[in-house]
């Protein structure tokens, strides 16, 4: 029996079985004044010199990015931070990502693995699917951020 | 001068865990700052409180739970909330009530029973809180955005998790000798770097600890001073609420994203940082300058984030924050004092106080009142503070 895959905040990325390197995360972007939000903002546009009269239309965002900051958690995060308090702590990376085309920070889980140490403010790093935490009847879904391997940018360029 | 109001009395009770009410230690300092200012609680027209969520239904309308507390007699009620801002916001109010003419003197109280470790967002399952949402989707805690700035400045700036600790080390100094302070002990470099990794590249002692506390201030009218015997009394010139300016392009608790550079009118505009933008507030309102200032009572939440107070104060230029504390310029002795209070590395945070007991220490400091920890001929200090979703606020004294 398989569990279901739920996204932790439905909206928030496009479906992560979709093959390699289409997973995105998803804004919206207003089409007055071209501003982009994440998480998405569907009530109105927030940027006080927007002209009006537009839409918030559904945009993926930069699929890379260049680390902003990062650290990580070594102490077990209070509720609703789901984690089983009868398993050791195991901590967790975080990562701010500038994207470029955006001129945004988004921050994320970095991939299962990847530890502070492995990091540095200014280096590439890409989005890939992840999974936040598993339960009873769900695999819940979320997005992380991972660095670009050498080959890896060497082939982009 | 028109904005001028007198700061009368201060009072806090001593920060630490004690295991009482928030009302129990809001009351003592208020009863501790109404002795301080020569009043009677039946002479005050006005109260108000800085709320605490942690205190559940009396701490919504800390207001109301403070002057039932202190003997209902008629007052006219405030309650505040804004998170790490709502002592500063309280402190506001009631400069504006006095303005106004509303109330020519008003009780400012906050007090706080923190509970030990992170804080956390409220209970229930509510996706559309973005203070729920960091915790749920990335266990993203205050330390955790600390880490991020603190990993950005050594990043940009060469600034090492040794100087991260002189701060911690500086303030423990100052808090050892201040009686009010939860720890009274000095600190070294070598205590800082053996105590665990909290979010890298902080550690426990570069980060703040949750504590109990109250602090209150009585504050009134020029006029209304001058008649009950204060010539001469630490005057309050300046307090900023500001909220930020769009974009906001530095990544702040809750936030899980910034707001982006793109859109109409975005690029066209200046780039202003927020705390930045909450003490040039202050300084336009009081008609001074960071040149001018005798002392700094900011939230070192962190030991790195203190380091960025000094440059959104004005003292230095971008990147040169820790090239201060290396030097000197903001310990007891130093040029501009920052923290001479022991700031919340000796006193830990009773959120809706400590705002309030920055403007306490400024107002001891103006009146040559702060014992060993005296910052000599101080003669005008500033205040800054942050707190969750755009709150930011800066308090600006002097004598």
């Amino acid at each position: 029996m398989t569990r279901a895959r739920r996204p932790v905040v439905p909206g928030w990325f496009t479906d992560d079985t979709d093959p390699d390197g289409a997973f995105r995360l998803l804004g919206t972007r207003c089409t007055a004044c071209a501003a982009v939000f994440f998480p998405r903002e569907d009530d109105g546009c927030r940027n006080p010199y927007c002209p009006g009269g537009g839409e918030l239309a559904e945009t993926p965002l930069s699929r890379r990015g260049r680390v902003w900051s990062y650290t990580d958690g070594r102490y077990r995060p209070p509720a609703p931070y789901v984690s089983d308090p009868d398993t050791p702590w195991e901590p967790y990376t975080l990562v701010a990502v500038e994207l470029a085309a955006e001129g945004m920070v988004v921050l994320g889980q970095a991939a299962p693995g990847v530890r502070p140490s492995e990091l540095a403010v200014g280096a590439e790093v890409e989005l890939v699917p992840g999974v936040l935490h598993e339960d009873a009847e769900h695999v819940w879904t979320t997005w992380h951020w991972r660095p670009v391997a050498t080959d890896a940018r060497e082939a982009a360029c | 001068m028109l904005t001028d109001i007198a700061v009368l009395g201060a009072g806090m009770h001593p920060w630490g865990k004690w295991g009482r009410s928030f009302v129990a230690y809001g009351v003592a300092a208020a009863r501790a700052a109404l002795a301080d200012a020569g009043l009677d609680w039946r002479e005050v027209p006005s109260v108000v409180g800085a709320d605490t969520v942690r205190g559940g239904y009396p701490g919504y309308v800390a207001g109301a739970s403070f002057a039932r507390a202190l003997g209902w007699q008629g007052a006219r009620v405030t309650s505040v909330y804004a998170a790490c801002a709502s002592g500063a916001q309280a402190i506001g109010t009631a400069r504006a009530q006095i303005l106004a003419g509303l109330a020519d003197v008003v009780l400012v109280v906050g007090a706080d029973a923190a509970p030990k470790g992170f804080f956390a967002p409220a209970g229930g399952e509510r996706p559309d809180d973005p203070d729920w949402l960091r915790f749920r989707v990335l266990g993203a805690t205050n330390p955790a955005y600390f880490g991020l700035y603190a990993r950005r400045r050594m990043a940009l700036y060469g600034d090492t998790p040794e100087d991260f600790a002189r701060v911690k080390v500086k303030n423990a100094a100052a808090g050892a000798l201040n009686p009010l302070a939860r720890y009274r002990k000095a600190v070294s470099a070598d205590d800082v770097a053996a105590s665990p990794v909290v979010a890298d590249p902080l550690r426990l002692l570069d980060i703040c600890a949750t504590s109990d506390g109250g602090a209150a201030l009585v504050l009134s009218s020029m006029a209304f001073a001058r008649r009950h015997g204060h010539p001469d009394p630490v005057r309050i010139r300046a307090v900023s609420t500001v909220t930020p300016e769009y974009p906001r392009t530095v990544l702040d608790l809750p936030d899980i994203a910034t707001d982006a550079m793109v859109g109409h009118g975005v690029a066209d505009r200046p780039f202003r940082p927020f705390r930045a933008s909450i003490a040039r507030a202050a300084y336009e309102e009081a008609g001074i300058g960071p040149e001018d200032l005798s002392l700094a009572e900011v939230y070192d939440l962190s030991t790195a984030l203190e380091l960025e107070w000094y440059e959104d104060l004005g003292l230095c230029p971008a990147g040169h924050g820790a090239a201060l504390v290396r030097n000197g310029v903001t310990a007891l002795g130093g040029r501009v004092p920052v923290n001479p209070s022991g700031g919340l590395a000796s006193f830990g945070e009773a959120v809706p106080a400590q705002a309030i007991a920055q403007v306490c220490e400024l107002t001891w400091q103006l009146r040559g009142a702060a014992g060993d920890r005296q910052v000599p001929g101080a003669r005008a200090g500033i205040t800054a503070n942050q707190g969750l979703f755009g709150h930011g606020s800066a308090v600006v004294a002097v004598r």
